[in-house]
């Protein structure tokens, strides 16, 4: 179980509890976390659970993979510390974990 | 006007299989489909990548699943129509009233959408003022290459079509190609190309760059990219295009008086019918306790739509339930031989 820290665009922070081995957009999905689309449902397809990780957190989460990457090259917004976070898996050692979502996801 | 028993709203492979089950028992359709191919997210999204999960296909490509689906609706001789997306949806009497974007018009007593998380739209510029130069010098696809001819030409994206259109563009025009970082996505005999054109100095290539600003009056006349340094580059430029791939929106279905959460459908789980008589969801976009994304639950959720639709289309008849393997007049429609 980690805690996680989803920011919205307006400033608003939404911590929830998500369990291990979930994603956290999966997390984000059943906590009606507002700016997570996930339109493909979590097959890499569709760039809609991008999400700003923080720098400190950034380097601590697994690589990404290539298709993560090319991926993003569709995502709104991408930045350094993009991810899609239908690619992050929970686990106890991502507790305090803080995402910015962006503006829009498409 | 084209008048049909249903009408199928996507051709993935829910719709596809919709129209089999409609055409087994007896009942016309027609399919409509925003993009210009058959097979919806399968064939847009994951046409090479394999699938595990389908009943009795240990494992097929999303391009092998829909080329199969088409086999088995072949006998049929089912009307698709592609690139076109339906825009209105209106009650006349007891039926439907479909109109498309390009305005053709169908008129039906059953409509089953089966538009998986909506129509696929080119994905666009995050940078709010491209709107105003849209389809007049900002492009995200190319009906007429010619326009670009001896103009100084922008484009964005890191995939094929933009590493193609900058190749082919690059011997008549000149070619910023700008992509948010150093590795591409295209194919390497591509990939190889454009760096050859680069050093020629026939492509200039922009790279970790993206868009932070467009000026123009009626026509774009600059661009400035700005790279993840903050720095600022002013490009000036005729056209500008952006090739980031399709998103999927959910578009117009938000405004037929359906019942909609979270981009989905809520319909029943007897004829998968929404709040409006007539009007069903199957696939993706339909939404019930329980409801499962796969292909096999569309497999399902449209085999029992086909049957609720024989009720309005053929309000005088009863339907009867058959089995393929042993009822002569379903192998008839599928011209096939009985024993």
């Amino acid at each position: 179980m980690a805690k996680i820290t989803f920011i919205t665009n307006d400033n608003k922070n939404h911590t929830v509890d998500i369990q291990n081995g979930l994603t956290v957009m999966e997390g984000a999905v059943q906590n009606d976390i507002p700016g997570i689309d996930a339109d493909c449902g979590g097959g890499m397809a569709c760039a809609t659970c991008h999400v700003y990780v923080k720098d400190d957190w950034f380097d601590k989460l697994p690589a990404k993979e290539d298709g993560e990457e090319d991926m993003l090259d569709m995502a709104f917004e991408p930045k350094k510390n993009s991810r899609l976070s239908c690619q992050i898996i929970v686990s106890d050692d991502l507790d305090g974990l803080e995402v910015n979502i962006p503006s829009k996801q498409s | 006007m084209n008048k049909t028993d249903a009408l199928i709203i996507g051709a993935g492979p829910t719709g596809l299989f919709t129209a089999h089950q409609l055409k087994l028992i007896g009942l016309n359709c027609e399919i409509v489909d925003n993009l210009d191919k058959i097979g919806g997210q399968c064939i847009e999204l994951y046409p090479d990548k394999p699938i595990y999960d389908i009943p009795a296909v240990p494992e097929c490509t999303g391009e092998e699943l829909t080329n199969n689906l088409i086999n088995q609706i072949k006998p049929f001789d089912i009307k698709i129509h592609l690139s076109e997306r339906v825009d209105e949806v209106k009650k006349e009497g007891d039926n439907w009233i479909v109109k498309t974007n390009n305005d053709k018009e169908f008129s039906t007593p059953n409509v089953i959408i089966a538009g998986g998380v909506g129509s696929f739209e080119p994905r666009k510029f995050p940078v709010k003022e491209c709107e105003k130069f849209e389809n007049k010098s900002l492009f995200y696809s190319i009906r007429d290459k010619k326009i670009f001819e001896g103009k100084t030409i922008s484009i964005f994206g890191g995939g094929d079509s933009a590493l193609d259109w900058a190749v082919e563009l690059s011997k008549n025009s000149k070619v910023n190609l700008v992509h948010r970082r150093d590795d591409f996505r295209g194919a390497q005999a591509t990939v190889d190309k454009v760096n050859e054109l680069a050093k020629e100095g026939k492509i200039n290539l922009y790279t970790k760059y993206q868009m932070s600003s467009i000026e123009g009056d009626d026509q774009v006349k600059s661009i400035d990219i700005k790279n993840d340094n903050n720095e600022i580059k002013n490009l000036k430029t005729d056209y500008v295009l952006g090739f980031f791939g399709l998103i999927m929106q959910l578009g117009p279905i938000a405004n037929w008086g359906l019942n909609i959460d979270k981009k989905t459908i809520e319909v029943d789980t007897e004829k998968f019918e929404t709040n409006q008589k007539g009007i069903y969801a199957v696939g993706d976009i339909c939404n019930y306790p329980g409801k499962l994304k796969l292909i096999l639950s569309g497999f399902h959720e449209g085999a029992l739509a086909a049957r609720a639709c024989f009720k309005l289309a053929r309000p005088n008849e009863k339907y009867r339930f058959e089995f393929t393997t042993s009822s002569k007049t379903i192998k008839g429609r599928l011209g096939v031989k009985s024993d």
